[in-house]
């Protein structure tokens, strides 16, 4: 049992505390029994006393050892129970974008947390009573052949049948338990769905769709459990038909063999005594099996996860550039999605970025420009060719160096909840150990370039809470504090993705002017969909079916590519004529 | 502080009057979920009661066996007694096994509903409620209540809550069954009951207390799971993952702390009760046992009296077992039943006329709008938009833009004055008229899973596949949607990256083309894109918005060559309003603004 590591003695010793306990619970017939042929037949008063006194010692020991194995089995429960989190936790985390890409967090979550919990009862629970109550059934069975051999054994070959319902069940429940919980997944998505996308939803008035589709999902998980249920029920029945059967053909047989003399009352008493308290045990079966099932299939699909190779990793012999000048080389970079069109989306781009230089990246709507910003950092890796940050292949360096390096902002803003402060100076971990006045100059120029001095105006200022958690900003303010982020992270490559689309004209200019200072002396690369953020580079790339069809200044591509003309300055091609539209 | 709605979700340190008050909230809930099912209850408690009456026949009828088919047997040889009891023994078994098989699938059918209902409540419930609330409570706390809130109320109910009947009345029917077989062992038994009672007060208080703390360290998790998966790509690039890691550690080693303590909580009340179930089984047999020597008592009915109070014991422990996933369940139950009490602050009328929007005039009518009491984000204004109109709303960031376009398509409702649309208050209009009159699209285009085609069908759910390609066509989208590896079709999820920021837009401008409202109110609805792509909406749009009402909010000021009018919004005041053209021609800030911007096109 992998996550188990050390606190797998204390589940052991917690299954054997189970069976003490148990065993306990089993003595307790033995002493019936001695009693009942003891004084009861002897008519031996004083004996009474020592056998009831025997009665309530067991049935005390037997309370103690619950007690005791609950207390020992509980720590290491929840102990792995965290293991799996921390440990799933940190495996998305490091997954490549790729995954995460494929996988909605209401999938991922059903995993980190129903699952987890499911397998944390089992672990603690359903492992140690599954186990105990098995040996203590065979421990009984064996006490039964104590008291009468022939009457045990027609016990046992009438539980047989118990068997072959068992394996049938296992068989059925397995797949349905599985199917249930990826339904449950998918409902987990849908509600998670229909949060965040809350105002499309709103805005076009979709809101029962959304539930009719939701309530679709949800009603057929609630068939498999159903049918889950059905399956337990026959199981139950079973369970609870089958022992009561032997019993009834063991009293036969037990009468039968006491009027020939091979029994004694006090005997049968106490074998009938000892399968009462089996009664419990073999009915539990049926509940320990489907939770056995359920924690299995959960464990499955936690370990698909875990199966999920992390592709993009540390290098084993990490490279550190000498010099750290930033220069961004793209060495025929070819990149593919792993699961899609047979075509490379970006298809041998070589585009030498020079230090300090800032080249903005223009092209068509879903050209590939995105992905390209992603790779230098690694978000997603190059599927041929390679992408050289100061001379070496990034995938040479270590991740922490090269993200150190290279530092990016969105088009679409995540602000973490957190404060201000903490979101900007997110890239700063050099910081964490600095005088505040260090870093609180930091923030201070960040925000400055990014025009987000709005901040200060905020409740607590800088140590405003804002993300989901906090207090909600508009586009434009989480794009400006996105991009003071990337400033703040004074990296040598900045790599910006259409950053001041949500800017007004106004602020934009600012934000330009500005970033400007900033740009003079950090390599960049900048998507950009409009002429302004065009001017901030020094040249500009045009990226077309997926190559780097030309490179040059502003001018010389306006001059030179009817191409970049039509992308970049179309619209001033167009006159406006409000003249024209006035009374449509 | 108050309790109402999620306020105070985070609390642990509740008087006991707010105790009541939640208490009386989830009760109340739980309530109305089961009440629709009480005939269904009803049954599955009689077949449990036909069970156990079943079940509790047992120990009888093995006691006859011993006590007088044994002796008919030995002594006369005569086996018809024990061949009766047998058979009855047999019929008991099999009634016990049947009734219990249905219960178990009553049941479970039975909670699987009451939690299919509940999920729809919520689900229902978050879609009703204003954006205003979504936007301070956490998607990541909704997802909680839907999952790992909901999971625990599964575990009471999958638990049974016929189990509560069906234990009171096993309880019931051994207690009678005793007492009918010998009332002196009754005695203990009733003595027990006090140390019983005193446990339970013991047990029911320290629960709640950890239950509490368990749902509220366990949601914070799930923000934290939620927040840090969508946030992925920013975590990778600044190294949040050290700092996540830690700060998610911290909190699931305060959820297992948590959970510890229920467990733990537990592991006391369940052996104290079977320390006192040993305890009174011991008197019972002390007794019995001293009267079988004086030859009052039978030995098998000392053996049927000690079966059963050791089986009296059996259900007190299930119903603790109950008790211990009802004390989980309604901590859980008090989260849910606070969101559902959640009041929406934008309200749909009551009884509304049905509306259908001719002119498509706009007014608003002495309207402010604020957050919070004292800090106006819009003071009091005027402004009519005649039908048909086109109107560009610009402004810097910050200006008041986007709220004066929520409260055109009531996602708020203004804090005072009137809106209203063909002279109908907007808050006199049902939600789903109102919808499909006035559509809002913003700059978040959120793609749901599912394929590029119902995503654009969430603009107009009848829309069929020539409707939706021609909306495409129309926005040039079309393009780039049949060169994805399905075309419409393709899934949206799995292929999620390859669909771009400009993309998005480009799939939400076809569901506003679709829906063909009469009012369209678009917000920053093309930053995103190319400046071809944005060429052919504005030519999309010039068709579409012939004869409707619109409203468009766009830094990129190419969107005025559209616009039969500006209004110039700073600081939530409306400081320019007039024709596109006077407007240019003059030296107002629509002017300048409008240079600037041409300069920055070269």
């Amino acid at each position: 049992m992998p996550f188990a590591g050390r606190d797998m003695y204390r589940l052991v010793a917690g299954m054997a505390i189970a069976l003490v306990s148990s065993a306990f619970a089993l003595g307790i017939p033995i002493a019936l029994e001695a009693l009942v042929d003891g004084p009861l037949s002897g008519n031996n008063p004083s004996l009474v006393w020592p056998a009831v006194g025997l009665v309530a010692l067991l049935g005390l020991l037997e309370a103690l050892f619950v007690f005791l194995r609950r207390v020992t089995v509980l720590t290491p429960g929840t102990r792995i129970d965290s293991r799996i989190r921390n440990a799933m936790y940190d495996h998305l985390q490091n997954l490549p974008v790729a995954f995460h890409d494929k996988w909605q967090s209401g999938q991922l979550l059903s995993r980190a947390n129903s699952d987890v919990s499911l397998i944390r009862r089992w672990m603690s629970f359903g492992l140690v009573l599954l186990v105990s109550n098995s040996i203590a059934i065979v421990m009984g069975v064996g006490i039964l052949f104590t008291w009468s051999p022939t009457l045990a054994v027609v016990f046992l070959v009438c539980s047989i049948p118990m068997f072959i319902f068992g394996s049938r069940f296992r068989n059925r429940f397995a797949g349905l338990s599985r199917a249930a919980q990826d339904q449950w997944g998918d409902v987990a998505t849908s509600v998670e769905e229909s949060v965040h996308g809350i105002r499309v939803l709103r805005a076009f008035g979709r809101g029962d769709d959304s539930l009719s589709r939701f309530a679709e999902r949800a009603s057929l998980g609630r068939k498999l459990e159903v049918v889950k249920g059905n399956a337990r029920a026959t199981l139950t029945f079973w369970l609870v038909w089958i022992p009561d059967f032997a019993l009834a053909t063991c009293l036969l047989v037990g009468v039968w063999l006491a009027s020939h003399g091979e029994l004694t009352t006090g005997q049968l008493f106490a074998f009938f005594a000892t399968a009462a308290v089996l009664a419990g045990p073999i009915e539990s079966i049926g509940y320990l099996l489907a939770l056995t099932l359920e924690a299995q299939s959960g464990l499955d699909r936690i370990f698909e996860i875990f199966d999920h190779d992390n592709s993009i990793i540390d290098p084993q012999k990490p490279v550190t550039p000498k010099n750290a000048t930033g220069s961004l080389v793209f060495e025929n970079v070819h990149y593919r999605h792993s699961d899609g069109l047979a075509r490379d989306l970006l298809n041998g781009i070589n585009l030498e970025i020079r230090p300090g230089e800032t080249m903005a990246l223009v092209g068509a709507t879903g050209s590939g420009k995105t992905v390209m910003t992603a790779l230098p950092a690694r978000l997603y890796d190059v599927t041929l060719g390679r992408i050289l940050l100061d001379g070496v292949d990034v995938r040479d360096m270590e991740l922490e160096t090269l993200r150190t390096r290279i530092a990016m902002a969105f088009e679409d803003a995540t602000l973490f909840s957190d404060s201000v402060r903490n979101n900007v100076l997110l890239g700063r971990h050099d910081l964490r150990d600095r005088p505040p006045a260090e870093s609180d100059a930091v923030l201070a120029q960040a925000l400055s370039i990014a025009e987000a001095e709005f901040v200060y105006e905020l409740p607590d200022g800088v140590d405003t809470v804002i993300g989901e958690q906090g207090l909600s900003l508009s586009g434009g303010q989480r794009q400006r504090l996105a991009l003071a982020r990337a400033i703040a992270a004074a990296p040598e490559v900045l790599v910006l993705d259409d950053p001041l689309s949500a800017l007004d004209v106004e602020t934009e200019a600012r934000v330009e002017a500005a970033l400007r200072k900033v740009l003079a002396t950090t390599t960049a690369l900048v998507v950009a969909h409009r002429p302004s953020t065009v001017m901030l580079a020094d040249r500009v790339a045009l990226l077309d079916k997926g190559r780097i069809a030309a490179v040059g200044t502003h001018s010389e591509l306006l001059a030179s590519s009817a191409k970049y003309r039509h992308l970049i300055s179309s619209l001033s091609d167009e006159p406006i004529n409000p003249d024209d539209e006035v009374g449509s | 502080m108050s309790t109402t709605g999620v306020a105070g979700e985070d609390r642990q340190d509740f008087t006991s009057r707010e105790n009541e008050q939640i208490r009386a909230r989830s009760l109340g809930l739980l309530q109305s979920l089961v009440k629709p099912h009480r005939a269904r209850f009803g049954w599955s408690a009689i077949m449990v009661v036909l069970s156990t009456a079943a079940q509790v026949a047992g120990p009888i009828l093995i006691a006859w066996g011993i006590d007088v088919g044994l002796p008919a047997a030995v002594d006369n040889g005569n086996f018809v007694p024990i061949m009766t009891i047998v058979a009855a023994f047999l019929a008991t078994g099999i009634s016990a096994a049947g009734f219990l098989a249905l219960y178990t699938r009553w049941s479970i059918a039975m909670s699987q509903d009451i939690l299919g209902e509940l999920r729809r409540r919520i689900f229902a419930h978050t879609q009703r409620l204003s954006l205003e609330f979504h936007e301070r409570y956490t998607s990541g706390r909704i997802i909680a209540r839907q999952t790992s809130d909901i999971d625990t109320l599964g575990e009471l109910l999958s638990g049974g809550l016929s189990n509560l009947v069906a234990g009171l009345l096993f309880l019931a029917f051994t207690a009678i069954a005793l007492v009918s077989i010998d009332p002196i062992s009754g005695i203990p038994l009733a003595i027990a009951m006090i140390p019983i009672v005193g446990v339970t007060l013991w047990f029911s208080n320290s629960s709640r207390r950890e239950f509490r703390a368990s749902r509220i360290y366990s949601t914070r998790l799930i923000i934290q799971f939620v927040e840090s998966m969508t946030g992925i790509r920013a975590v990778k690039s600044f190294r949040r993952e050290p700092v996540d890691r830690e700060s998610y550690a911290d909190k699931v080693e305060d959820y297992r702390e948590a959970t510890r303590r229920t467990i733990h909580v537990f592991g006391i009340y369940d052996p104290a009760l079977k320390a006192i179930g040993t305890l009174t089984v011991s008197v019972v047999l002390l007794f019995g046992a001293f009267r079988v020597i004086d030859g009052t008592f039978e030995v098998g009915a000392l053996l049927a009296a000690v079966l059963y109070t050791r089986r009296f014991f059996g259900p007190i422990e299930n119903l603790a077992m109950f008790y211990n996933s009802f004390q989980s369940a309604s901590a859980a139950l008090e989260k849910i039943s606070g969101f559902l009490d959640e009041k929406p602050s934008v309200i749909e009328p009551l009884n509304p006329e049905p509306f259908n929007a001719t002119s498509g005039d706009l007014a608003l009518h002495n309207v402010s709008f604020s957050y919070s009491a004292g800090t106006p984000v819009l003071p009091t204004f005027t402004l009519t938009i005649d039908g048909g109109q086109t109107v560009a709303l610009v402004g810097p960031t910050g200006a008041g833009k986007s709220t004066l376009a929520k409260l055109i398509s009531r996602f708020y409702d203004p804090t005072t004055g009137v809106i209203s649309l063909d002279g109908r208050d907007l808050t006199t209009i049902a939600d789903a008229d109102l919808r499909r009159e006035v559509t809002l699209v913003t700059q978040e285009a959120y793609l749901f899973s599912g394929s590029i085609a119902d995503n654009i069908r969430l603009g107009k759910s009848d829309a069929t596949d020539a409707e939706i390609e021609a909306a495409a066509r129309a926005v040039g989208a079309h393009d780039f949607i049949t060169a994805l590896p399905d075309g419409y079709d393709t899934d949206v999820n799995k292929r999620g990256n390859r669909i771009s920021a400009g993309q998005r837009q480009l799939v939400s401008f076809c569901r506003a083309f679709i829906a063909n409202p009469r009012v369209l109110i678009l917000d920053e609805a093309t930053a995103s894109l190319d400046i071809p792509s944005e060429r052919l909406i504005q030519s999309a749009l010039q068709k579409l918005l012939q004869g409707r009402t619109a409203i468009i909010i766009a830094h990129r000021l190419s969107t005025v060559a559209i616009a039969d009018r500006v209004l110039v919004m700073d600081h939530g005041v409306i400081v320019e309003d007039g024709p596109t053209a006077d407007l240019l021609k003059g030296t107002g800030r629509f002017a300048t603004l409008h240079r600037a911007w041409r300069d920055s096109l070269v």
